[in-house]
């Protein structure tokens, strides 16, 4: 495949790897933001491959790991109410909600469905008149402008049985927690390519210059990566701070206009909470005021929900990247892909997943 | 959040909404993507593809940039290695 397998090559790849070891004189701690990226690198080996000096945390990328609690209990909730036709990607239908979860929900009768696209969903509704179709709208900001486009269809066609569950999340502030956090030890950051094919990376310049660390916009193939840790150690040894781009096929410092046009229409900046990491303020999106009939948490009144994580599950140290998952007691025991204590096991973007497919036991 | 996926388009055009549709091929494998967002492609030109809508097209000059980068090392690791 064009655009994918050329930045598979595994001579290029370990090119890079030789020059990031001639550059390294000391270690270093980077975090890559995007659990895609954090797959890439489990996947191919290449943290076997750099220097020990070098420590990768994981960030909390996964947008399906980082979804409160709260918001799984919601989503099975509205999907258990009879005449829903209750639609989300894949991964959501198997994340442990307090009681069980969406997959369980659709065998004892539910008409729960995964879908490729949410305008999929739109399209439900459009030939299911009688029924109300709810769209798990889960994401960062790659997935925001479709939730967006969806919404503003729905609008377009007048649809009164259409809605979202919004659970959006920004990165932006989620890299200032985490950088501002007392114990922090992230020294420079693989920013996400796609988020930033989105939304561009002037967002970033300031979180650079303010904490003084280098942030390099990477891709998400085996040559991106290796080439934005090669970018950012070249940084760190060097001492220089700032925002560089290695994913220029794809992301402008601008990003796509039109794509951001779409999500100020129907969107707002809102506080959010993230799963294993609490409320981040100004963190996600909200439907604006002119398509808030389209909120499935106003149109159901799911009202407070008594949320009860496994107290075993220590997905919040994960996806702040304190604890690897070979080290939950847990890891592949109790907690398999089959049968998930935590979202981190469960998504294909979840740390735990990636260590648990590409067997790294220690 | 990002498993976003290159694509050729195949066909552009209008759907009932005026919102721009298309398709696209991934490695032969055929889907309508919206393309609302990159207004400005055509067909034969590559698109990044999140849950069947386009967030950009692909700059095949930019794309050569990392191979460049490469040539450059390995021009730089011959200067390294001593004669034989």
């Amino acid at each position: 495949m064009r655009f994918v397998d050329e930045y598979r090559g595994e001579a290029d790849t370990r090119a890079f790897v030789r020059a990031i070891r001639q550059r390294v004189t000391r270690p270093w701690t980077l975090m890559e933001i995007c659990g895609g990226q954090t797959h890439t690198l489990i996947k191919f080996g290449l943290d076997q491959m750099l220097p020990e000096s070098l420590t990768l945390v994981h960030g909390p990328g996964c947008p399906v790991c980082v979804t409160p609690l709260e918001q799984i209990d919601r989503a099975i909730a509205i999907a258990e109410r009879p005449g829903v036709i209750f639609t989300s990607f894949g991964d959501m239908l198997r994340v442990p909600g307090s009681g069980t979860d969406l997959l369980r929900v659709k065998a004892q009768g539910g008409d729960v469905r995964m879908v490729y696209s949410p305008l999929d969903a739109v399209k439900l509704a459009q030939r299911n008149p009688g029924r109300q179709v709810v769209f798990f709208a889960v994401g960062f900001e790659t997935t925001a402008p479709a939730n967006a486009m969806a919404v503003w269809q729905a609008a377009k066609l007048d649809l009164e049985n259409f809605t979202i569950l919004c659970s959006h999340v920004l990165v932006p502030p989620a890299m200032e927690a985490l950088l501002g956090a007392p114990d922090n030890l992230v020294q420079g950051f693989l920013a996400a390519g796609h988020v930033c094919t989105v939304m561009g990376y002037e967002e970033y310049e300031p979180i650079a210059a303010g904490h003084q660390v280098p942030i390099v916009v990477t891709g998400f193939e085996p040559l991106d990566l290796v080439q934005g840790i090669h970018m950012t150690i070249a940084a760190l040894e060097d001492g220089r701070v700032g925002v560089e781009n290695q994913y220029a096929r794809c992301v402008t410092r601008e990003g796509n206009r039109p794509a951001q046009r779409l999500l100020r229409e129907v969107f707002e900046v809102c506080d959010r909470a993230w799963r294993g990491i609490g409320v981040i303020p100004g963190s996600g999106y909200r439907l604006r005021p002119a398509f808030a009939r389209f909120d499935a948490e106003q149109r159901f009144g799911v009202e407070r929900v008594e949320a009860r994580e496994s107290p075993v599950c220590i997905a919040g140290l994960i996806l702040r990247g304190r604890r690897k998952p070979h080290e939950c007691a847990a890891f592949g025991s109790r907690c398999t892909p089959e049968h998930p204590l935590g979202a981190p096991m469960v998504s294909s973007e979840g740390a735990c997943a990636a260590y648990y497919q590409y067997g790294r036991k220690q | 959040m990002c498993l976003a996926v290159p694509g050729l388009v195949t066909r552009v055009g209008d759907d009932a909404l005026g919102v721009l549709m298309g398709t696209v091929s991934f490695g032969g494998i055929i889907k309508e993507v919206c393309l609302a967002c990159v207004p400005e492609v055509k067909v034969g030109e590559y698109v990044i593809v999140h849950v069947g809508f386009a967030i950009s097209t692909v700059s095949e000059a930019e794309a050569r940039e990392v191979f460049k980068a490469l040539e450059q090392m390995g021009e730089l690791e011959e200067l390294d290695t001593p004669e034989p």
